[in-house]
């Protein structure tokens, strides 16, 4: 029971991250009508964004190895702990999420030029042609963050409060059941991303537009709104949630070049299985994949059905196409002809 | 008009062709070997140039790795052309080197992408050869490259001098009469590593497999469970990852209600880095006590690139290495140097395996007096070297697996200075690690091929 509980913990934070991406890839689906096959590079630079800044903070005074006279060799102290001491120190340990402040300024930015100067060009283009040039978009931004920042994955770390894992089983009256509090923390900071998201079409004006403009663009622009703009700055708003989603996650894995590839084919089969263009469907499939998958690795289930882990989310998707086409909470007419 | 034969009877026919062939053949009894410099051969450089064939990951998950193969392959290049301080020109024992290139040709190079991939690696490495004219291949960072490429080098008659590969395959069951390899393997690891991790963590342990699935991870869980379970370890759990699986935590969950009390992580590249880290920082295994005993991790196959990955994570981990740049011996100085100068950072353990191999390749063809490759490999098999950095070492005949010194290390606690990531904990000696080539099974091949220039 205890391994099922931890794998289940281990599904809602992969799930959170899968279910960002996703949330992110039907905003900008259902309102532009474009596949977005670039969306994983955008998680990808929001991870790149936490590196810049951590590495911002820690520029460092350089104390030269004297013992090593073949090339420069040192240790590093970061000038913030030099000045300030405890205070410069902790400032450092919290890199990862003060991060978020040049983050979400540096994703919106990054979304409203990609669909200001690529995407907008091939909105009335096929799929194929979306996908081909969001997808050379993609490898374009790898090789640009591979020639600054290497191939290599560069560490992360959590601030020191929050690493270590957290006695889960004394919360549930449980034994033996503890959990990484990065983790729990990124899993509640996917809820709360999606809770904003969702709170900001429900409960605003532009919201609503937007959500109106998903419907049916044409009644919308007839009214005198400009839905276009709109769109963009919708596009910004999934570019900054993709890029929130990669900063929080970088403590989990080390950022390198290629993270959002890693992501990108399963976000697309979590948005199929939610159903193209559901915002809640999203964020159900990312969850429930994240789940399946954790369980699917037991030693127990790999026992009776070997390889499973590799497998199993295709063939939930494989699955759900058959028995429901139009994905769970799919609706009707979406990338239907 | 009729041909006038009567000059050529049978029997001054017979003389003449005699004479001919004599005369033909006498030059060659005083020159050694020279007879084969007349075979047609893959790629005989006729010119001024000889052109050697560098197959790296310049892109992929291990492009770093590769620039660092990359710079130690032209510093290689740079030394047998004279150029530069000479490195470890100076310090092979026995060299045939002269400093002037391989027999009197100008060294030059062309690259290849392998972005560890088994097909592309196979491409580039054919290109090289087909179209650049390489005589020799040389490069890895993969033991699926490596085994892929060397099977084709042996179909085209190229020598393979393998980079960094540690699968017990490469020299064993897929081992070929063309490739070479000079880094150590799974097998060693086990070896050298078991009884310091007896001596370390005791005879009454549990162990637990983390391994990525694919013939590296295989050989090096057999490996070290056989070296382990001889020491009176039981092995309590081995569970294979897909390579590149990320986020290991669906896998690291288990392990601490499993039993076990040692978690090895049959890792290496990125899933090294995700999966020690994940262990160490996000699920605290190093804090835990199992049974009243320490919970401790192990990574048989250490790099430095993967332990800059890893940060903190790496601190008081166990494994073992081919070389390291901080090894007190005058070989292993004069390289540091010579690299650190050149490229402002110490020389990788591929770097230094890169280099070395270059250097043998180049060394045997003015052994054998030919670039001729059957001569090349018979230079090579069961010779025996030294100043390499690595102390005495044996190029084995039998299976083309180098037997020497073998490194246990540790990730320091307190480190120097940004390069200062291991510490050399022992050096195991090179009998200890030897054994019989029969284990592994496989076939060398034949030396003869018809090779592309068939």
């Amino acid at each position: 029971m205890d391994a099922i509980i931890l794998q289940i913990l281990n599904g809602l934070d992969k799930g959170g991250a899968y279910a960002l991406i996703a949330l992110g890839l039907t905003l900008i689906f259902g309102t532009l009508g474009v596949v977005n096959f670039a969306h994983g590079a955008l998680f990808m630079l929001g991870a790149f964004c936490a590196v810049t800044f951590s590495g911002l903070l820690t520029i460092s005074e350089r104390i030269r190895d004297e013992s090593v006279t073949f090339f420069e060799a040192y240790k590093e102290i970061p000038y913030l702990t030099l000045w300030y001491g405890d205070t410069g120190q902790a400032i450092v340990d919290w890199a990862v999420p003060l991060s978020i402040l040049l983050a979400v300024p540096v994703m919106l930015l990054v979304g409203f030029a990609m669909e200001r100067g690529l995407i907008r060009f091939f909105y009335k283009r096929s799929h194929a042609e979306q996908i081909l040039v969001t997808f050379g978009l993609a490898i374009v931004l790898q090789e640009i963050v591979k020639y600054f920042f290497g191939a290599n994955p560069i560490p992360m770390t959590a601030p020191p409060a929050l690493a270590g894992s957290a006695d889960i089983g004394a919360l549930v009256g449980a034994s033996n059941i503890s959990y990484p509090m990065w983790r729990i923390v990124y899993f509640l900071f996917s809820l709360a991303i999606i809770g904003m998201v969702f709170a900001f079409l429900q409960l605003t004006t532009f919201g609503m537009v937007v959500r109106a403009g998903m419907a049916d663009r044409e009644t919308v622009g007839l009214l005198g709104i400009n839905i276009g703009r709109k769109f963009t700055i919708v596009f910004g708003i999934a570019s900054a949630v993709a890029g929130l989603a990669g900063v929080m996650y970088t403590p989990i894995l080390a950022p390198n070049y290629h993270l959002g590839m890693d992501f990108l084919v399963l976000s697309f089969v979590v948005v199929v299985v939610g159903g193209m263009g559901s915002l809640p469907g999203a964020v159900l499939a990312g969850f429930l994949l994240g789940i399946l998958q954790s369980l699917a690795s037991m030693t127990e289930v790999k026992a009776i059905v070997p390889g499973i882990d590799q497998i199993i989310i295709y063939l939930v998707a494989v699955v759900v196409l058959l028995v429901r086409p139009r994905g769970l909470m799919g609706r009707r007419g979406v990338m239907e002809a | 008009m009729a041909i006038d034969t009567s000059a050529w009877s049978r029997r001054r026919l017979l003389k003449t062709s005699a004479a001919l062939g004599a005369g033909l053949a006498t030059p060659h009894f005083f020159v050694r070997n020279a007879w084969s410099q007349d075979q047609a051969f893959c790629n005989n450089p006729s010119g001024s140039n000889v052109v050697l064939g560098f197959n790296v990951p310049q892109s992929g998950p291990y492009a770093d790795e590769g620039a660092d193969e990359l710079r130690a392959f032209q510093l290689a290049v740079q030394h047998l052309n004279g150029e530069g301080d000479g490195g470890l020109v100076n310090t092979l024992k026995p060299s045939s080197l002269k400093g002037n290139g391989i027999l009197g040709k100008k060294v030059t190079f062309v690259t290849g992408d392998t972005q560890t991939k088994s097909d592309a690696a196979r491409a580039s490495a054919k290109r090289m050869i087909e179209a650049d004219k390489a005589i020799m291949i040389s490069g890895g960072s993969s033991s699926g490259v490596a085994v892929a490429v060397q099977s084709l080098c042996q179909d085209m008659g190229v020598m393979f001098m393998a980079g960094l590969t540690h699968s017990n395959d490469t020299t064993g069951k897929d081992k070929r009469r063309y490739g070479f390899r000079h880094f150590f393997n799974a097998y060693m690891s086990g070896q050298a590593l078991g009884p310091v991790l007896a001596e370390e963590y005791g005879k009454d342990r549990k162990a637990y497999h983390l391994t990525a699935d694919y013939t590296w991870g295989w050989t090096q869980e057999e490996s070290i469970k056989n070296a382990t379970e001889a020491l009176g370890w039981e092995t309590v759990q081995a569970v294979r990852t897909p390579l590149g699986a990320g986020d290991f935590s669906q896998y690291l969950t288990p392990v601490l209600n499993s039993g076990a009390d040692v978690l090895i992580l049959n890792h290496y590249g990125g899933d090294m880095v995700n999966s020690l880290r994940q262990a160490v920082t996000q699920f605290d295994m190093k804090s835990k006590q199992v049974g009243g005993k320490q919970f401790e991790i192990v990574v048989p196959l250490f790099s430095e690139l993967m332990a800059q990955g890893a940060g903190e994570a790496v601190k008081g981990i166990l494994g073992t290495a081919n070389w390291d740049w901080k090894l007190d011996n005058e070989p292993s100085k004069i390289l540091a140097k010579s690299f650190g100068e050149a490229y402002g950072s110490p020389p990788s353990q591929a770097a230094q395996t890169c280099y070395v191999q270059t250097l043998l390749y180049a060394n045997a063809a003015e052994m054998a007096g030919t670039f001729y490759p059957p001569e090349l490999i018979k230079a090579l098999e069961d010779f025996e070297f030294d100043g390499m950095g690595n102390g005495p070492t044996l190029y084995r005949g039998s299976d083309h697996q180098c037997f020497k010194d073998v490194l246990v290390v540790r990730g320091k606690d307190a480190p120097t200075n940004q390069f200062d990531l291991m510490e050399i904990v022992k050096i195991v000696p090179r009998d200890q690690v030897t054994y019989d080539a029969s284990i592994f099974g496989g076939e060398l091949g034949p030396y003869e091929v018809k090779g592309c220039a068939a």
